[in-house]
């Protein structure tokens, strides 16, 4: 239901690789609407890193259409309509934490001043006030893969892309970052398009949970997912929490052994 | 490591027994190598003046030559450090240009793999055909081209060995490839090009001396080494040994000094810290 306000808008989209002719995505159709949080969730290999970037437009579909902000994606990135996180922090070792966060400002050529009052305003979003002149190997991977958060919302994208960001650290940090994501995600009026592996992760920030299915990679279903807002540590505990993780698993579960045979 | 954890916590008499703890062993190899050759090798081993000068001959022949020497001295180091310099800065520009077409690198590095099987130093009596015998350049060319190779390789290999998350990265800020190589590709091969900078440190100084024993300008380090051995004063001759390593130990704590400051993020440089 692409509409003219939709912040990502994808149709009839496939991605075969050249080397093996392995098909990576099939037909996929999505619409992302401003202020969504939405969580791609799928077995390994389902395709739903590879999904998120051709929506960066850091690899090529070879059919179908990806629209971001109403633009064709290549138009998207050139314009740089979204901030990108790894699952790697991928922070430049010889820049200080300050300086790691202005990297998209200076290319964006912001003078000093302005890029020195933003990074200060992102350091207290990220709850790193006091670490903006130390270097990313004087903090932990949560605190580093804050700074990744900090340096991709710093230009304030419409979208934010997030490919397992969470993925490498232990269970405690997760889920204390993911309670801060909803803060910054509910402080800044991002829309965000998030890869996990963790049913739980992607039930308790998600506004609709999208399940694929493995090779070719197909959207097998969406779970629309009404947990109030906001959403605290409580959530978690709530019965309906535990209903949509029963109802996303199942989902999984049902891809999975449909694939199992041909695979 | 412990060492230096103490002088974290204590205080100036901590800082003083970590650092004679880190360097006291290299001090008393030092001494002991001082012994040898004062003492040990002329006196116990018997070893003959014209094999090896006992050290405080070494030491009077350099104090009785000192201004022969230091004036020797300052024309070699004129000589390896222009050709640390030229060296290193054509083979910087060389793994740039070679890194960001790298067609032209698939095209040129088998040559210069080749290139690299050339005995650099028999191009001596070559280079003086084209610079004259006393020119310092002829030196200079000797010492850049021994300076080159290294640099190149290894810088080049800094620059090619970003993290591919990285590039990514730049590319998801629609970074043209000019961008990539200032804010990412260079600062990320400093590492690389420093450990260079310190091998080619010390064979500009190779490049320089040997270059001078094929005729360089009378007063050089090299033919004070070779006239100093026709006449027998092998004293001298060691004197101006001392000051050529002396020299070269320079120039290496020169780089070091400057990829300390230069890279201090480095793992290699923090760990010291």
């Amino acid at each position: 239901m692409s509409t003219p306000s939709s912040v990502v808008s994808i149709s009839g989209l496939g991605k075969v690789f050249p080397k093996g002719g392995v098909t990576a995505l099939e037909n996929i159709e999505l619409d992302v609407q401003p202020g969504e949080f939405i969580s791609l969730i799928g077995p390994s290999g389902c395709g739903k890193s590879t999904l998120l970037r051709v929506i960066g437009d850091l690899t090529q579909p070879t059919s179908g259409e990806v629209l971001v902000n109403g633009k064709p994606a290549p138009r998207a990135r050139l314009d740089r309509d979204y901030g990108i996180v790894f699952q790697a922090a991928v922070l430049f070792d010889w820049r200080t934490v300050a300086k790691n966060i202005a990297l998209p400002l200076e290319l964006l050529k912001w003078d000093r001043a302005k890029r020195e009052a933003r990074v200060a305003e992102m350091l207290d979003l990220v709850e790193l006030k006091d670490f903006g002149s130390h270097y990313p190997w004087q903090l932990s991977g949560g605190m580093q893969q804050r700074v990744s958060i900090a340096r991709a919302l710093s230009f304030s994208p419409a979208l934010l892309l997030m490919d397992e960001p969470f993925g490498a650290l232990d269970e405690m940090t997760r889920e204390r970052l993911n309670l801060e994501l909803l803060s910054i995600w509910a402080e800044t009026r991002s829309t965000v398009i998030f890869v996990t592996h963790s049913i739980s992760e992607a039930v308790f920030l998600s506004t609709r949970v999208v399940v694929m299915s493995p090779r070719p990679g197909r959207i097998a279903g969406v779970v629309d997912i009404d947990l109030p807002q906001p959403r605290g540590v409580r959530a978690r505990e709530e019965p309906r929490f535990f209903e949509l993780v029963t109802e996303v698993r199942e989902m999984l579960h049902a891809v999975e052994t449909e694939s199992e045979p041909s695979a | 490591m412990s060492a230096i954890a103490v002088t974290d916590t204590d205080g100036g008499l901590g800082r003083a027994s970590g650092f004679a703890r880190t360097w006291l062993p290299a001090i008393l190899v030092f001494g002991i190598g001082l012994l040898c050759w004062q003492w040990i090798f002329p006196d116990v081993l018997g070893v003959k003046p014209f094999l090896l000068p006992r050290l405080s001959d070494v030491i009077d022949a350099l104090w009785e030559n000192r201004d022969a020497l230091l004036t020797a001295a300052w024309i070699t180091f004129k000589e390896a450090f222009g050709g640390l310099v030229l060296g290193s800065s054509v083979a910087v520009i060389a793994s740039l240009v070679l890194a960001r077409w790298r067609p032209l690198g698939n095209a040129l590095i088998p040559y210069l793999i080749a290139a690299n099987a050339i005995p650099v130093i028999a191009f001596a009596p070559i280079t003086n055909a084209w610079f004259g015998t006393l020119s310092p350049w002829s030196k200079i060319v000797i010492a850049a081209a021994l300076c080159f190779f290294p640099v190149l390789v290894n810088t080049l290999r800094g620059l090619t060995s970003v993290h591919p998350a990285s590039i990514e990265l730049m590319h998801a800020y629609a970074c043209p490839q000019r961008t990539i190589f200032w804010k990412l590709r260079i600062p990320a091969s400093m590492p690389y090009l420093f450990t260079a900078l310190k091998i080619a440190a010390v064979l500009a100084m190779i490049g320089a001396v040997v270059g001078d024993y094929f005729g360089g300008s009378t007063e050089s380090l090299g033919v004070q080494i070779q006239s100093a051995v026709a006449l027998s004063r092998y004293e001298i001759a060691w004197a101006a040994i001392v000051v050529a390593s002396i020299l070269g130990s320079v120039l290496y704590g020169a780089v070091a000094c400057a990829e300390r400051l230069v890279i201090r993020w480095h793992p290699s440089v923090r760990a010291v810290d």
